[in-house]
């Protein structure tokens, strides 16, 4: 389910400022000039593929990684490497889950309380109540060894948001997740946003995207090459449907004939049917099938998508998202931002 | 302090994996008490079964002063047992067997040699499986023979000195008075004894500076483990300085290190009967060693990549440092290049520490060892800030 955008009932104070964001690791240039910003309550995402920049983005937000260009201020205190109480407004939650096996899931809570400055009585009740927030109350006295994939991905947000940041930074958190952890990560992120949190969210899944985020910046080579709310982005690609048909028969003449179309703007013919690019589907299809049928094709089933970031992304980039989803792109990225950052 | 609560995650983590424990108490500690069961018995003679066989050939009166001047004393003061046989082969068979530590024969005619100055000779056969027992018993040989040529030289010298040749009972009456003055000169050696450790002493605190090495390793591997767990990346977000994982983990290091050494200073006392010395003295020596010993592994662990890594260095250099310093066997007795190297080393420097504080007894004799040793642990742990400081990255 798509949420509905906060957009312009929440913009009253901006909490994160990133502006001309620049990094290399040697000859290769990581960030190219990024900037964005996100207001109080918003969800930002950024939506690109791995390898795209997106980590290197958030380490750079977060002070991890030293910039070469730019300014990042999160509550209108600059961030840097060098920073110390500005970064208490930042929560960070990692794309690797990073916490300690050989700890409980309250001693890891406990130990990232005591570091951000957290005592006493109100460090063990907030511990208690994130344990709840992230379902692990029954468990918090277990090892983290001893927890399954999605409790230690929920753990790993959760020390992220221990401390009520004003700003969570999660990268990718939903990789290498089951569905079913993956759908309550995503609800804990949208109840976080509705509480007032602003939240930077990076992943290379459309949906996640669509789902959480009121505004997007698509990030390919270290650009965000568009930026806007869902509808906007859309708006760039025009409100052309993509219409999926699954066909026996002539399937290279019904091609020809759904070219003549007036409302057919593209048409390909794939193994089990065709696959459209229409302006007002919905209108267009009684037209589109009595064509397809006249060429001799048996059309057995009809799938009409709206247009999405997928979309727009293809438009932008001339690829897929998932295309260029490669694992081995955002080992390359964390390890080049290592490798920059010991040579820096 | 996010420095100390960074110590108390890393010191939660070692208890919990024992690894600090097993690293820094019951190895060096098992060690030690193995070597000082294994080594210190021979330099104790109190726990010594020693038999020597004696067989006197000669009956003559240089031989019977060797046996009941020599060799009764000694085994009436139960330093060892004297089995006498009658035959050369007998003796001899019994030290081959191994049913004495080595076989003493005084030859027929060895009393007519010594009186007419022709060659002499007692003979030593070694029981092989216990080659220092063996070199003991020539020793005492040794010695003997040291003292009848000193005896023949002086009646030697009377004899030039009045010019002619006294008859059988004055030789015999002139050798025996020789033999009863005392040795005029002697070598005085108290002070250098007294620095000598003893055999549970030296393996406890050998052990106990070689271990320390590997225990305050735990720290720097600390600091590597963050980074590949991916919570150096949490730990660099929070509000605190970077400056601040490093002490963190420096003060790791520095509580097991000292933990380690008080258990087996006071385990070793009770336990196996060491003899540490003064307090204070024990207590400066230690925090030098532990200074030293975080100083040399940080900076060991900062060529490293991997925690595996690091851990293999480390060991490997743990363990050339004690050798180089002498805590399996005292490694400057070989002189030269090797005894100025092992004094390159934190270990030849505590061991040497401890010998001159229990040696003189006071607390200042282990100055100028613990400035060594401090000095290595700054030299090695500033080199090792300057490298480590780049490895706290994400």
């Amino acid at each position: 389910m798509r949420r509905p955008s906060k957009r312009g009932t929440s913009m009253s104070g901006l909490v994160l400022q990133a502006e001309g964001l620049r990094k290399s690791f040697g000859e290769v240039e990581a960030v190219k000039g990024v900037s964005f910003h996100i207001a109080e309550g918003e969800t930002y995402g950024l939506l690109g593929p791995n390898g795209a920049g997106k980590t290197t983005t958030i380490s750079i937000v977060t002070g991890l990684l030293e910039k070469d260009a730019g300014q990042v201020l999160v509550d209108g205190r600059e961030i840097t490497t060098t920073t110390t109480s500005a970064k208490a407004a930042i929560g960070y939650v990692p794309q690797d889950i990073a916490i300690y096996p050989d700890l409980t899931g309250r001693e890891n809570l406990n130990f990232f309380g005591h570091l951000y400055g957290m005592r006493g009585r109100s460090l063990s009740d907030r511990v208690d109540e994130v344990l709840e927030i992230i379902g692990l109350a029954g468990r918090a006295g277990d090892r983290c060894d001893e927890y399954s994939g999605g409790m230690k991905r929920r753990l790993n947000i959760g020390i992220g948001l221990l401390h009520r940041p004003r700003l969570l930074m999660l990268d990718e958190p939903t990789v290498g997740v089951d569905p079913q952890s993956r759908n309550a990560i995503l609800e804990s992120v949208e109840q976080l946003s509705d509480a007032g949190m602003a939240v930077l969210y990076t992943t290379h899944y459309m949906e996640e995207a669509e789902r959480l985020c009121d505004r997007v910046g698509i990030i390919d080579l270290g650009v965000i090459m568009a930026e806007g709310t869902r509808e906007e982005l859309v708006s760039v690609v025009g409100e052309r449907d993509r219409v999926r048909l699954a066909a026996t028969g002539h399937l290279a003449a019904a091609e020809e004939a759904l070219r003549r179309l007036a409302s057919v703007e593209e048409a390909s013919v794939r193994d089990d049917g065709i696959d459209l690019l229409v302006r007002g589907a919905s209108a267009a299809l009684p037209s589109i099938l009595e064509a397809a049928a006249r060429s001799g094709a048996a059309v057995t089933s009809v799938d009409v998508d709206e247009p999405n970031l997928e979309a727009v992304f293809l438009h932008l980039t001339g690829k897929a998202l998932r295309d260029t989803g490669a694992e081995g792109e955002a080992v390359d990225e964390k390890e080049a931002s290592s490798e920059g950052d010991r040579e820096g | 302090m996010p420095a100390v609560t960074i110590a108390l995650k890393d010191l939660r983590q070692r208890i919990r994996d024992r690894s600090a424990f097993l690293w820094g108490i019951v190895a060096p500690f098992g060690l030690a008490f193995i070597f000082s069961m294994i080594l210190g018995g021979v330099a104790d003679t109190s726990n010594l079964d020693v038999t020597y066989a004696v067989a006197d050939l000669d009956g003559g009166e240089m031989g019977r002063a060797f046996v009941d001047e020599i060799l009764r004393p000694l085994d009436e003061q139960g330093l060892f047992d004297i089995e006498f046989v009658n035959d050369e082969a007998t003796a001899e068979s019994m030290a081959e067997r191994g049913d004495v530590d080595a076989a003493i024969i005084v030859p027929a005619g060895f009393t007519d040699a010594v009186n007419s100055g022709a060659p002499a000779a007692v003979s030593v056969i070694g029981n092989v499986d216990t080659p220092i027992l063996a070199e003991v018993a020539r020793a005492i040989a040794s010695g003997y023979a040291d003292e009848v040529n000193a005896v023949r030289t002086s009646v030697y010298s009377l004899i030039v000195l009045q010019g002619e040749m006294p008859d059988d009972s004055e030789l015999s009456a002139l050798a025996a008075a020789a033999r009863s003055e005392p040795t005029p000169l002697v070598v005085g050696d108290d002070s250098a004894a007294s620095k000598v450790l003893s055999a549970p002493t030296f393996y406890s605190a050998g052990m106990a500076i070689l271990f320390l090495f590997l225990a305050v390793q735990f720290g720097v591997l600390g600091l590597l483990e963050e980074r590949q767990n991916g919570t150096m990346g949490r730990l660099l977000a929070a509000p605190i300085r970077r400056g601040s994982i490093v002490a963190g983990k420096a003060l790791t290091s520095f509580v097991i290190g000292i933990s380690s050494m008080s258990v087996l200073v006071v385990g070793t006392t009770f336990l196996l009967d060491a003899r540490w010395g003064n307090s204070v003295g024990v207590a400066i020596l230690v925090l030098a060693g532990v200074l030293s010993a975080m100083g040399i592994m940080f900076l060991v662990a900062a060529f490293a990549k991997t925690p595996e890594q690091a851990a293999n260095l480390l060991a490997i250099i743990a363990f050339l440092l004690a050798m180089l310093g002498g805590t399996f066997f005292p490694v400057a007795q070989a002189g030269g290049l090797l005894a100025k190297i092992s004094m390159l080393t934190p270990h030849a420097w505590f061991l040497r520490g401890l010998g001159d504080l229990i040696g003189e007894g006071r607390v200042g004799a282990v100055f100028p060892a613990a400035f060594y040793m401090v000095a290595f642990g700054v030299v090695a742990g500033l080199l090792a800030l300057f490298r480590l400081g780049k490895a706290v990255a994400p």
